[in-house]
């Protein structure tokens, strides 16, 4: 499909396309990197180095790119995804054989100004791919199982890599991003129903595994996993990251100890307080009613981007609004569970807040997608 | 390529349908998550909060200092000596090895205590002072002070540690303190948080271990929060401790140190005892140790040499000691035939040497015989034969209550280590214990002060006193806690016949004052200081032989008990030599000098001894090394 199908002329032209702007996402966007940015100056001793100065000047540098994805026509960007795939997809081979190695897994390049995380990027790239498949496909061939081998492979093709690195919260990540598009597109009930049933076979056979031969996880992942069922049972070692986050939630009660007054983050007993774990440090120092404001906040751009979705009559605009829904779900629904003790400590941060360049950038550009496929939505 | 619009919508209309599925999928989800967050934050709040707060705050306990011990006069017994220290943050030190360099240049350490000191500072946190050295001079001090700049992390402090000013005088009566065992816990049953303080000293020994809860005092309380390294930010709350009791004790510091050098060369003991109020003013015990090398922490050898020592310096033989009392027990079984009215004061009995009881022949020591003897006479001469005669009449339980009566075979509640009960014996015990029937041999023996019958010489000390005044005259070695006298009880009589003491004291006046008397050569020449007192020789061994030709340990012991003045008595004492010979040379003069620096409060003038004593008093007083009191008397004024 090429852009000649858009009534052209009713899309907005120029600096025009700034009015046309999906203007409350981007204020919603803002005030929860806002938050972010009070966080990390908390967790920092009431300081904006070390993390929230640098963090700022990238949330400048992510809100830039994200106008400039966002003034380019959807149709070019929906042109270029299966190159935006290829190009991810060879990094994360580079990365393999490159990268840097950092928390015990190879996961960065360095560009000299940045850190570039190839998963990071593969993350918004699937969606993108997948997106664009079910644009060019026929609608009737969705169900058709040759149809649907095709995104499959196309996902797993990077999980796999991603997964030697290793790092099992990126892959979960891609994997259901990479399915949720596939649900909306309208893939048959039946095949995710048979994925699930076998993600439970799997799980089980992770279990059976253990200490054979064929074992299928790491044995810091298995530990990760234990300590999560059970974190009393090493309160000092693994289960200290959830113990103490539980802490220092609760410790929160309805209104929180005040900005800057939280004991378990300023007194160091919260780990990874700026990165994976900021959450708990808002809901100690906010409580119940800061979190929850979060939280609801979170849900508004989900409601937002689904409404876009909804009034967009382009299936790719449709089915790529969905996906970065979908991927920005999962990133705040797997880290709140994981520092409220629902899931285990699989080292996914919380979108927009927690401290880190590659995750902020790429979130935002996501959004520049969003935009513009808000802005040159058919008329 | 191009779709036709309808196709487009249905897909829209797909795409829809799925959307809101998801929608609300994700809406449960976030639903969820807000249950999770209200479950944890508004209805475990409570406990969470305490959790963080038991994270966050760490109580430090403060060592309350330790109650002072000061003799009668309030010279010092026991202090807390400020103790000069140099602790290290290993943090703040940069190089540990280096900063120990440095050290070692300002102070003396040597290599073992670098080692000692490297390793404490490698083992604790950076953050948490660990002491490198200890027991610096103030000099010392000053040097690490003034060189501050260019030894980062390492600052001198100031600590308190026990001392014992007269060291040597009164290790067994003061005792000592020592840090806290795994052994001691296990056997207090207090549960004093102090106790868990690594290091904290506590009395292992004397006053100081039976005093233990009044000196120690009750701890103070910092209130600390800490960050997850456990360094501390910030003091919470502060509650400072009760410093422990000053106890103030009978003792004369001065005498005591005048008994300890009287004693010094032998296995002694002598106790001096207020005859009135049962204050103990002495209880010297040879030989001793130094307390101060305990609390230092004393070296395996200089332990090894203590316990090594025939002599026993670790026992307080004061207390401790329990001794056949000899003839000084004879008063003992006087008083008991004629409290059974069996024998009066005039009636004599005939010694030829010796006497046949059942078959069996018991001689006087006197061997050729004193002939006829009344109870002045025996008690002077210390005929055995007068003694055995009127134990056939009055028999062994009615001695031994004399005994008891007279403060013999009972523990005396004193807090002192290890008090002996010493030992009366009656035939039921002799029946339980030995298992055999009394015979009338024991009787005979015990008359005598031999066979079963044990005294501590502080026993003596109490017996003497009830003598002198027929008072049942408790001894006692606290007079006050924290400046408040404890109150002497008004002691009953003893409810003796009158008649029957005087006599008595007449029969040990004699003792020293009758030119026949057994301790004639060891009486006080100065009016009305005259000494009363009964001499004695307790046999070790069985073979009675020239005590210059055998081994010491086999030699006899030498007892005196004695009180003076005679008319108006004031002090009792009782002296033990062990197997020191006879009584009326090795015990008779200690006790007749340490009784004369008592009335005198120091050394008496040369005529208080009768002239053919002087010569050999004067080389003894020359000989004598004592403690000079003058620099303590200062430093407790001005305290």
């Amino acid at each position: 499909m090429s852009y000649l199908e858009y009534q052209i002329k009713h899309t907005p032209t120029g600096l025009r396309k700034v009015l046309y702007l999906n203007w409350p996402l981007i204020v919603l966007l803002s005030t929860i990197c806002g938050v972010g940015f009070m966080m990390l100056y908390s967790v920092a001793g009431g300081s904006f180095s070390p993390w929230a100065e640098p963090q700022m000047k990238r949330f400048a540098m992510g809100m830039v790119a994200m106008f400039i994805v966002a003034m380019v026509p959807i149709w070019f960007w929906r042109n270029m995804a299966a190159v935006a795939y290829l190009v991810s997809l060879l990094l994360l081979v580079a990365v393999e054989l490159f990268g840097e190695v950092g928390m015990g897994a190879q996961r960065w390049i360095n560009l000299g100004f940045m850190r570039l995380q190839p998963s990071e990027l593969m993350k918004i790239t699937v969606i993108l791919l997948i997106a664009a498949y079910y644009d060019w496909l026929d609608v009737r061939k969705v169900s058709h199982p040759f149809w649907v081998l095709v995104p499959v492979l196309l996902i797993l093709l990077p999980v796999g890599l991603v997964l030697r690195q290793p790092d099992l919260g990126t892959a979960i990540l891609l994997i259901t991003g990479g399915g949720i598009v596939m649900f909306a597109a309208g893939v048959s009930l039946w095949y995710f129903a048979g994925v699930i049933g076998s993600v439970i076979g799997i799980v089980v056979a992770v279990f059976k595994s253990r200490g054979t031969d064929w074992q299928l996880l790491k044995n810091y992942q298995y530990g990760r996993i234990d300590t999560f069922l059970d974190p009393s049972r090493d309160p000092l070692g693994g289960g200290y990251h959830i113990t103490q986050s539980k802490i220092a939630l609760g410790s929160g009660g309805w209104t929180g100890r005040g900005y800057m007054q939280g004991t378990q983050s300023r007194l160091n007993f919260l780990p990874e307080k700026h990165t994976d774990f900021i959450f708990t440090t808002l809901a100690e120092e906010f409580g119940f009613i800061g979190g929850i404001s979060l939280l609801g906040l979170y849900l508004l751009v989900l409601l937002f981007c689904l409404a876009a979705a909804f009034q967009n009559k382009d299936r790719f605009a449709s089915l790529m609004t969905i996906g970065v829904a979908a991927t920005f779900f999962l990133f705040f629904a797997v880290n709140m569970s994981m520092v409220m003790g629902l899931a285990p400590v699989v080292g996914v941060p919380l979108p927009l807040v927690s401290y880190g360049g590659s995750a902020m950038l790429v979130i935002l550009v996501a959004f520049g997608f969003v935009q513009s496929a808000y802005i040159h939505r058919p008329r | 390529m191009r779709r036709p619009p309808k196709e487009n919508e249905e897909s829209t209309r797909g795409i829809t349908r799925r959307g809101l599925l998801l929608g609300t999928a994700w809406l449960a989800f976030g639903t969820g998550l807000a249950a999770r967050m209200r479950y944890l934050q508004v209805d475990q709040a409570d406990q969470f909060r305490l959790l963080a707060d038991e994270n966050r705050i760490k109580d430090r306990l403060i060592a309350p200092a330790r109650g002072l011990i000061w003799d009668r006069n309030g010279l010092p017994l026991a202090t807390n000596e400020q103790n000069y220290r140099v602790v290290m943050v290993r943090e703040e030190a940069g190089d540990p090895e280096e900063a120990l360099d440095k050290l070692s240049e300002l102070i003396p350490m040597t290599e073992n205590d670098r080692a000692k000191a490297l390793k404490a500072v490698m083992d604790r946190a950076p953050h948490v002072p660990v002491a490198v050295a200890d027991r610096l001079t103030w000099e010392e001090v000053s040097a690490i002070a003034v060189n501050g700049p260019a030894l980062p992390g390492i600052t001198p402090e100031v600590g308190l540690s026990r001392s014992y000013p007269v060291a040597e005088d009164l290790c067994h009566v003061v005792g000592y303190v020592g840090p806290v065992s795994d052994y001691d816990l296990s056997r207090i049953e207090d549960q004093d948080p102090l106790l868990q303080i690594p290091k904290f000293q506590i009395g292992k020994s004397g006053a100081e271990n039976k005093l233990e809860r009044q000196l120690r005092g009750q701890a103070g309380n910092v209130r600390n929060e800490v960050n997850a390294g456990g360094r501390i930010i910030r003091e919470l709350d502060r509650r400072e401790g009760i410093p422990g009791d000053n106890i103030q004790l009978t003792i004369d510091a001065p005498l005591q140190n005048y008994v300890q050098a009287r004693l010094a060369g032998e296995a002694a003991s002598a106790v001096v005892m207020d005859v009135e109020t049962g204050d103990l003013l002495a209880c010297g015990s040879v030989p001793t140790f130094d307390p101060n090398k305990f609390v230092r922490g004393i070296s395996v050898a200089d332990y090894g040499e203590l316990t090594g020592n025939p002599l026993n310096p670790l026992q307080g033989k004061a207390v401790q000691g329990a001794y056949p009392p000899g003839s000084t027990f004879k008063m003992v079984t006087a008083l008991a035939a004629m409290d059974a009215g069996l024998i009066d004061t005039e009636e004599t009995i005939y010694c030829r040497g010796y006497t046949e009881v059942g078959g069996r022949r018991f001689h006087c020591w006197k061997h050729s015989g004193h002939g006829n003897m009344n109870l002045n006479q025996s008690l002077r001469n210390s005929c055995d034969i007068y003694y055995y005669d009127i134990a056939q009449r009055v028999g062994i339980e009615k001695i031994s209550e004399m005994a008891r009566r007279l403060g013999l075979g009972e523990r005396h509640a004193l807090p002192m280590s290890a008090v002996s009960s010493g030992l009366t014996p009656t035939k039921a015990w002799k029946l339980e214990r030995r298992g055999a029937e009394w015979v009338i041999g024991d009787s005979l023996n015990a008359s005598i002060g031999q066979g079963f019958v044990l005294a501590s010489p502080m026993q003596l000390a109490v017996m003497t006193s009830r003598l002198a005044t027929g008072r049942a005259v408790e001894p006692r070695i606290v007079k006050s806690v924290n400046s408040v006298e404890v109150p002497i009880e008004e002691t009953p009589e003893l409810g003796l016949n009158q008649n029957h003491l005087r006599a008595i004291r007449q029969g040990m006046f004699a003792v020293s004052n009758n030119r026949r008397g057994t301790a004639f050569r060891s009486r006080i020449a100065a009016d009305g200081k005259e000494l009363a007192g009964k001499t004695g020789t307790s046999q070790v061994s069985n073979n009675r032989v020239n005590n210059a030709n055998v081994p010491w340990e086999q030699r006899d012991h030498a007892l005196f008990v004695g009180f003076a003045p005679y008319d108006a008595p004031k002090y009792a004492v009782s002296v033990v030599v062990e197997h020191g010979g006879g009584g009326s040379k090795a015990a008779a003069p200690v006790a007749r000098d340490i009784l004369l620096f008592a009335m005198y409060g120091g050394f008496p003038p040369e005529d208080a001894y009768p002239s053919s004593a002087r010569a050999k008093a004067r080389q003894i007083r020359n000989n004598l090394e004592l403690r000079d009191f003058d620099a303590l008397r200062d430093e407790s004024s001005q305290a």
